[in-house]
């Protein structure tokens, strides 16, 4: 039995407060690729998670999550203990470890917040924050626990299977990811998507956003050893190097495929590099941890363009990156893990000792958890779409959710004005023609017609024959409406219905051929 | 020559754009405005205080040949409308003269298409 270690507890206090700080690391990352309509709309994506999951955990998901194994299968905890840690005291250990149960519900916990903030990515700039909201609470309780369950938890089915995953490539990312990918498939697409580009309104906040990502990873990784040891040196060190070599892996491969290394690309290449170790941390050479870092970059740079040309909406590549990023890295942490580094007095080499089986036990991990994630996040989605839907509708979209959703700006002084249009060569032979009819009404006074007009237009239920003619006419000049395109007898027809007591005067119509009138 | 000032809806600029560009009418200035009409502006909730604020708008202007004047109305006026409160206004004004800078030459030909 151990005792309490104060140099573990204050690194351990540490770490939970680094995690932390990955979560508005993760709202700037991502606030930054959208439009400036979107930017509080994606960054509350991952801020509410703080509060919701946070107090979710200390209810029931902690409880579920790290309680005491239900039936001996591995499958879910549970200790009323542990509901509000009611049952526990402040000084009541973590077993086989020297931190309080209190510390490792707070590090867990964090854990658990950014797991599904992380699935915001491939919802945003779409979605209704009232059933977002729901959507976490959910994913968090019947899919984030179970899985911590199983690999962390002593009595997890994963766990005593010998699968390793430091500190949560298949629990964090891959089941993020995952679900990211069935979300986005389920889910209708943003309007215009693929077309219409997105203009990032920040490649800053993104590129800082990944700098705090960076930062607060060394807690994530380093603290999974739940003590402050040479294996907590040792995933400190390798985060790094994978980080570095990841963002730098990125950004060449694009200066050589797409002429300039960018901002994006840099922030995207770290934060793949810090995935892939993520599963690794604790196991692996520096030297593996170059090679990992910089082939999750590569695969997850591959990724990231195949959603794209698949038409996937994964938005912010949450699955691209931490979903294909997570289960690679785990993959490679069965083939490049090395039990001397784990465990020194053990001896041995690269893969566990010469032991190819544990590639297999590691493929199973991130094959278990995507068969489980992927139909509970279906059905999740699914029955949150139903009714209102899970995603607002065009014309809000178009708006932005921040004023729709929020009624509060990000950028007071910059409006969303970029805009693309296509022009198209149109065929020389056939010139566009655009008729405008002219009509005249008589036995109708300028003034009275004019108050009448606005008043249908004002009109929250206008009668049909309104509503058949509104969107062609341009103006209305003292007692001449000008209708642009269709039928004058249409216009006609519908005009003298809505003014009973006028006549209508057919005036000659204007014909622009267009190609004539530039020449004239 | 008629000089066009229309306050229009930010994100109705590209179906502006678009409706200008069939009627092969390509030249305009785009500005970020802010203002107030009927709606008197935009309530932003500041920890949960109520300010009104002015609402974001684009202001296009644009020098338009006689024979285009109607034509770049109508395209303003149905690529920006909505239906709803806000959709904005078109000012059209008399235009004195026009100098094309690089060329020197004035008047109608200097506004080109």
């Amino acid at each position: 039995m151990k005792t309490m270690n104060p140099a573990d507890v204050s690194w351990m206090l540490t770490s939970s407060a680094l995690v932390l700080l990955m979560v508005p690391g993760l709202a700037l990352f991502y606030a930054g690729m959208v439009r400036a309509k979107n930017v509080l709309s994606t960054m509350m994506h991952s801020m509410v998670a703080l509060a919701i999951i946070g107090v979710e955990w200390v209810t029931i998901g902690y409880a579920l999550a790290f309680g005491d194994d239900v039936g001996g299968m591995g499958l879910i905890g549970w200790s009323s203990d542990f509901v509000l840690l009611s049952g526990v005291t402040p000084g009541q250990l973590w077993p086989d470890t020297g931190i309080p149960i209190f510390v490792h519900a707070m590090f867990q916990g964090m854990f658990a917040i950014i797991t599904p903030a992380l699935i915001s990515g491939a919802l945003a700039e779409r979605i209704r924050f009232s059933r977002y909201c729901l959507f976490v609470a959910a994913w968090g309780l019947l899919v984030y626990t179970p899985i911590a369950h199983w690999v962390w938890h002593p009595g997890g089915w994963l766990f005593k299977l010998g699968a390793l995953d430091f500190a949560g490539g298949t629990v964090v990312h891959v089941a993020a990811g995952c679900s990211a990918l069935v979300a986005a498939l389920i889910l209708r697409r943003r309007q215009g998507f693929p077309e219409r580009p997105v203009h990032p309104s920040s490649a800053a906040n993104t590129l800082f956003g990944a700098g705090l990502l960076w930062f607060g990873w060394f807690g994530f990784n380093g603290g999974s050893a739940l003590a402050s040891t040479t294996s907590a040196a040792l995933a400190f060190t390798v985060t790094h190097v994978a980080a570095a070599a990841g963002a730098m892996t990125w950004v060449v491969v694009e200066w050589r495929t797409q002429a300039k290394p960018t901002a994006i690309g840099f922030a995207s290449g770290a934060v793949a590099g810090l995935v892939g170790i993520t599963p690794a941390a604790g196991f692996v050479s520096p030297a593996s941890a170059l090679l990992i870092g910089a082939a999750t970059s590569l695969i997850c740079f591959g990724s990231v363009s195949a959603m794209l040309r698949f038409g996937i909406d994964d938005s912010l590549a949450a699955f691209g990156i931490h979903g294909v990023g997570g289960g690679f890295g785990a993959l490679l942490t069965g083939l490049l893990a090395s039990k001397a580094l784990y465990d020194p007095s053990a001896g041995g080499g690269w893969l566990i000792d010469g032991n190819f089986s544990q590639v297999g036990v590691q493929a199973l991990g991130v094959a278990a958890t995507a068969a489980f994630v992927i139909p509970m996040t279906a059905t999740l989605v699914k029955v949150l779409d139903a009714g209102a839907g899970f995603t607002v509708d065009a014309q809000a979209e178009e708006q932005g959710l921040d004023i729709g959703e929020h009624g509060e700006l990000a950028y007071d002084l910059v409006a969303d004005v970029v805009t693309a249009i296509e022009i198209r060569p149109r065929q020389a032979n056939r010139p566009p023609v655009v008729v405008t009819h002219l009509l005249t009404l008589d036995g109708i006074a300028p003034a009275v017609l004019s108050e009448r007009w606005q008043a249908l237009c004002a009109a929250p239920t206008p009668p049909g024959d309104f509503a058949a003619i509104y969107p062609s006419v341009a103006r209305l000049e003292r007692t001449t409406f000008r209708v642009v395109g269709g039928d004058a007898a249409f216009a006609a027809k519908h005009i003298s219905a809505l003014f009973p007591t006028a006549t209508i005067r057919l005036g000659e119509p204007e014909v622009h051929r267009l190609a004539d009138a530039k020449t004239a | 020559m008629k000089y066009i000032i229309a306050i229009i809806r930010p994100d109705r600029l590209a179906e502006v754009q678009r409706a200008l560009v069939e009627r092969d009418i390509y030249l305009m200035t785009v500005t970020d405005v802010r203002g107030c009409g009927r709606q008197k502006g935009f309530v932003a909730h500041v920890r949960s205080r109520a300010m009104v604020n002015l609402v974001t708008k684009l202001k296009i202007e644009m020098a338009v040949n006689d024979e285009f004047v109607d034509a770049a109305i109508d395209a303003i006026t149905l690529g920006a409308r909505t239906g709803e409160t806000g959709d904005g206004k078109i000012f059209v004004l008399p235009l004195d003269a026009c100098v094309h800078i690089r060329t020197g030459t004035s008047g109608a030909e200097a506004i080109g298409p």
